[in-house]
């Protein structure tokens, strides 16, 4: 398990030779396999319920809607790997780290709110700013705040389904809520893996 | 111009710009992440396969009906609480999800408990944590984050019963 090591920021110049900390993943991990048991369930579910036809049925549309996002999902991609390279590193870590503070959560959640695009370029950007320096608590801000507060599903969905008033009202219910989550996540952090953080202290 | 066009024109746009900054900063630098980009793009394809055929599925056994059971008028924290596993637990996109707390607040359920609905939707809705969180995200991340968001419905119902009705 390579965990990120949110201090350890590799000079761009580096970049090709060594891969970046917290972008390398198990192409397959528990996740995964839960999901695909689930999705095999699910699937032999419908197939008792519907027959081939029903399976087939929604294989086709799924299959449409994929080949529809995977230009996005590159786009998020590519988005994801600049972002990661073009920022600086130690600059990322003390504004957005541990040691931050509520500014770090202020920041993140600002930065979730600004976002643009869907979760194709919140979630590879949000797995980027990890990768160079940030926290667990600035980077729950920042998905927090991308899908509480952001704009894109607004202005795309909540308003024209459930109307202005309640949109902006619940909006400004849930503007607190991303530095709240951020605050809670770094509280718990630290007394979960207090020796991470006394690892990442020392270097 | 629809939605979906402008929202591409934003997200390529915002490709553009940053890639013109790695660019400025020398081809290398942008060689490297345009692989570096190209690569996570590649290794993502498949769970992202997985995850839209099969929260296909998924969706197909939660009927809409069931949900929106779950989100009558029953008021009161353990409405809330309803509300939220509701919110989890819808199948679909944000049409779905929306037109769901649309229909629960034209049919008699409390504010704060939609709220608490829609919240719980945009923070837990297992479709976009299976599709989009889990594939891009370290999985102890998203575990971590769904965790630590659990009391947040319930906080933001909290704040909508104290400043009353929009």
């Amino acid at each position: 398990m390579s965990e990120p090591s949110p201090k350890d920021p590799a000079p761009a110049e580096d970049a090709e030779s060594e891969p970046r900390p917290g972008r390398v993943r198990k192409p397959i991990g528990w996740s995964t396999i839960i999901i695909a048991a689930l999705v095999a369930v699910s699937a032999a579910l419908v197939w008792r319920r519907d027959g081939s036809a029903g399976v087939l049925d929604i294989l086709t549309h799924d299959l449409s809607l994929f080949s529809g996002i995977l230009p996005r999902v590159l786009a998020g991609c590519l988005l994801g790997a600049f972002i990661s390279e073009i920022l600086p590193h130690e600059k990322v870590s003390r504004s957005l780290g541990p040691k931050s503070g509520l500014m770090g959560l202020l920041i993140g959640t600002a930065f979730g709110a600004i976002l643009p695009g869907g979760p194709f370029t919140a979630y590879p950007v949000a797995s980027a700013l990890l990768a160079v320096g940030a926290d667990f608590g600035a980077t729950i801000a920042m998905v927090v705040s991308w899908t509480l507060i952001g704009y894109g599903r607004a202005v795309a969905w909540e308003i024209p389904i459930m109307g202005t008033d309640f949109t902006l009202w619940r909006i400004v219910i849930s503007l607190p809520l991303p530095v709240l989550a951020g605050a809670l996540g770094r509280f718990v952090y630290i007394r979960l893996y207090p020796k991470q953080l006394a690892k990442d202290d020392e270097s | 111009m629809s939605a979906a066009l402008l929202i591409d024109i934003l997200l390529w746009g915002s490709v553009l710009g940053v890639g013109l900054i790695a660019f400025r900063r020398g081809p290398p630098v942008f060689k490297a992440s345009l692989r570096e980009g190209s690569m996570d793009f590649v290794n993502i394809v498949p769970r992202i396969a997985l995850g839209v055929i099969g929260s296909g599925y998924i969706a197909a056994i939660i009927p809409q009906e069931v949900i929106t059971g779950w989100l009558g008028p029953d008021s009161g924290w353990l409405g809330v609480a309803t509300a939220a596993i509701a919110g989890a637990a819808t199948p679909g996109g944000p049409v779905v999800g929306f037109s769901i707390g649309t229909v629960a607040l034209k049919s008699g359920g409390g504010v704060p408990q939609v709220v608490a609905y829609v919240v719980a939707w945009a923070l837990f809705a297992f479709q976009r944590v299976i599709l989009w969180e889990i594939p891009f995200m370290p999985a102890r991340f998203v575990w971590f984050r769904c965790a630590v968001s659990v009391p947040f419905p319930f906080v933001a119902a909290a704040i909508a019963m104290v400043i009353g009705k929009p």
